[in-house]
């Protein structure tokens, strides 16, 4: 048997060989289905590893709280809140927590002057802990620190994104800005970290916490955002779980109320986009795999045209001791040499195409292709071929010998 | 013991509603290197009789024993096998693979009995050697005269060492000086001792011969040993 698989094989090829451009263009239909397959694939498995890196930056292992009221409680005039007392009690709780940071974001204007230039941005009052939770780096200057919080001192780290608007200079530091009436100074500047969906992360102010606490007045209704960043050991839904029964305990919430507070991690927003982009390659890859169908009814369609031209042969075959597997071998390989060939064409060609896309369009991720998509292509086609030459492999192997040899 | 002992043998097709009997109750024996000729008038049974000797074809009743194997009951498999064992053929259109060269051609049989390529290759070119085409083996079918063709085919029936050699018309499509040398092949042959069996309607072929068969309408008409036969084979 193997020697026959491997005889098959030779014929197969010399076959293939004799009918070179008869088999180029009956591949043609695998050829442009893997490699559609594969160019889709690559270029949006290149954008969700991308998406990866990014949220990766934004601190993958980080968990944010905020209160959350229903829009039902919302109308009573009920509103949920997070205290800095919910902090302490996690910081002093909570396991498997690195860093944790108060955000408390400006509730009335969230302007900002400097000279004649007026901009908006997103003013929040943190702690020098953001930086490790957030992933922060200086580009120039220094984080807010212990000690400015403690005093609440009058200092501000800005976003690229604002020193920009604003018309400061490449480098701010030490310069006054009038944020919200007050005037602060400027200590840092954050590295820019480009948009996210359209979001741009480098439009920030930052403020000592305690200075926002201040400057907002009433103390006893503020309600803040809490960011922890896990310690590597730590599991997240093991955090999340323990956070949500201090937080519901805090609130002395009975076990048929819903939770008053959210919380979010990094990675459940990586997930959703995951998610899609999943559903985009599926969805994509189905309609892109009837083309391969079609690639394979190519296929057969030849192969019975081959078997007809070849009736002769079959019959001379049969005559000097052709057994019935070594004509079904013979065909079955060479339609399952050729879709395989055309499956190899097609996820080069198909590559190419998705390193063309991802490369011609600026600051679209590199494509890259993984090896489940090429063993998947490859495994189709070789499916495909299999499928499509039974028909006519068996066609030819159950010849009568005396009408193949009198077929003219 | 005879080689090949035929009793009975019909063969009858079907043309619509009528029975056409083109072999109709043959009984004859064939002898080892046996140099026998059938001929007889188109529409005899000639070819049906070659192609039921070959085991290309099966007959409607009677026995069938080639080298004391009863032939009826084999299945399509099993007749492949025999025909690659016991026969070697020679078809008037030499019936070559035309994609294959002239020592392809000759090592296809042997594919189908699982020898490796070098056995194969040395036992295809000894017989090419043996029909004089030791120059030719990569010559295509299509490179070849039809002399040199029918050689290839000879050489190709020669390399299994089948008990018989079956010639179907074998100078139908040549001239008459190739004719002659194939036909000189054929006496050399059944000289080395060789069972051949040539079917033709032509009286000088025949003459060749040992033993002529005649059919007519299916049936034996004639069986006569010819005394040139004995004397220059």
């Amino acid at each position: 048997m193997f020697f026959a698989l491997i005889e098959s094989f030779r014929s197969a090829l010399a076959s293939i060989y004799a009918h070179g451009l008869r088999s180029f263009l009956t591949t043609l239909g695998i050829v442009i289905g893997v490699a559609s397959v594969i160019a889709v694939v690559s270029v949006t498995q290149g954008m969700s590893s991308f998406i990866g890196d990014v949220f990766a930056d934004l601190g993958s292992n980080s968990l944010t709280i905020q209160s959350y009221t229903p829009f039902e409680d919302q109308m009573k005039g009920i509103r949920a809140r997070l205290t800095p007392e919910d902090m302490e009690l996690i910081e002093k709780r909570a396991e498997g927590v690195a860093s944790i940071t108060p955000i408390l974001f400006a509730n009335r204007s969230s302007q900002i002057k400097y000279g004649s230039q007026t901009a908006f941005s997103r003013i929040m009052g943190t702690t020098y802990a953001y930086q490790n939770v957030a992933q922060s780096y200086m580009s120039v200057g220094r984080f807010i620190a212990e000690s400015d919080n403690n005093t609440r001192r009058r200092v501000a780290v800005i976003g690229d994104k604002v020193r920009e608007n604003l018309s400061l200079a490449e480098n701010p530091i030490n310069e006054y800005v009038d944020i919200g009436g007050e005037w602060f100074k400027i200590v840092g500047l954050l590295e820019p970290k480009g948009e996210i969906m359209g979001m741009n992360q480098d439009d920030i102010v930052l403020i000592p916490y305690n200075t926002m606490r201040s400057l907002q007045g009433n103390q006893a209704r503020t309600d803040i955002q809490i960011q922890l960043s896990l310690s590597e050991t730590a599991v997240a839904e093991d955090v999340t779980q323990q956070l949500s029964t201090l937080l519901r305990n805090a609130h002395d919430l009975d076990s048929d109320e819903d939770d008053d507070f959210q919380i979010q991690t990094a990675e459940q927003l990586m997930e959703t986009f995951d998610t899609v982009i999943n559903m985009v390659t599926i969805v994509i890859g189905g309609i892109v795999s009837i083309s391969l169908l079609v690639g394979g009814i190519g296929i057969m369609n030849i192969m019975l045209v081959s078997v007809t031209e070849r009736t002769r042969e079959i019959g001379i075959c049969k005559a000097i001791g052709a057994k019935r597997h070594h004509i079904l071998l013979q065909f079955l390989i060479e339609a399952l040499l050729l879709s395989l060939l055309g499956g190899m064409i097609g996820l080069a060609i198909g590559y190419g195409l998705g390193t063309l896309i991802s490369s011609s369009i600026p600051s679209f991720p590199p494509a890259s292709i993984p090896l489940w998509s090429v063993a998947l292509a490859l495994g189709f086609s070789g499916f495909v071929g299999v499928l499509f030459g039974i028909l006519p492999a068996a066609k030819a192997a159950n010849l009568d010998p005396i009408d193949a040899l009198r077929y003219e | 013991m005879a080689l090949i002992e035929l009793s009975g043998i019909t063969k009858y097709y079907e043309m619509g509603n009528q029975v056409v009997k083109a072999l109709d109750g043959i009984d004859i024996e064939v002898f080892k290197n046996d140099y026998l000729a059938f001929i007889g008038s188109s529409g005899s049974g000639k070819s049906t009789m070659l192609n039921i000797l070959g085991c290309l074809d099966k007959p409607t009743s009677g026995q069938y024993h080639l080298n004391n194997k009863n032939v009826e009951n084999l299945n399509p498999n099993e007749l492949s096998e025999i025909r690659n064992l016991e026969i070697g053929f020679i078809f008037q259109s030499f019936n070559l693979l035309p994609r294959a060269t002239a020592l392809g051609n000759v090592m296809q049989p042997l594919v189908y009995r699982s020898i490796g390529f070098r056995k194969r290759k040395q036992m295809a070119m000894d017989s090419l050697q043996r029909v004089g085409l030791g120059d030719r083996t990569d010559h295509l079918p299509n490179q070849l005269s039809g002399g040199q063709r029918q050689r290839v085919a000879i050489a190709r029936a020669l390399v299994t060492h089948p008990s018989i050699l079956l010639a179907d018309e074998p100078t139908g499509n040549l001239d008459s000086q190739t004719t002659i040398e194939i036909m000189q092949l054929f006496d050399e042959l059944h000289a080395e001792g060789h069972t051949l069996i040539v079917v033709t309607h032509e009286d000088e072929i025949a003459q060749h011969c040992q033993r002529i068969v005649e059919l007519k309408d299916g049936r034996v008409f004639n069986d006569s040993t010819t005394k040139s036969a004995k004397v220059s084979c």
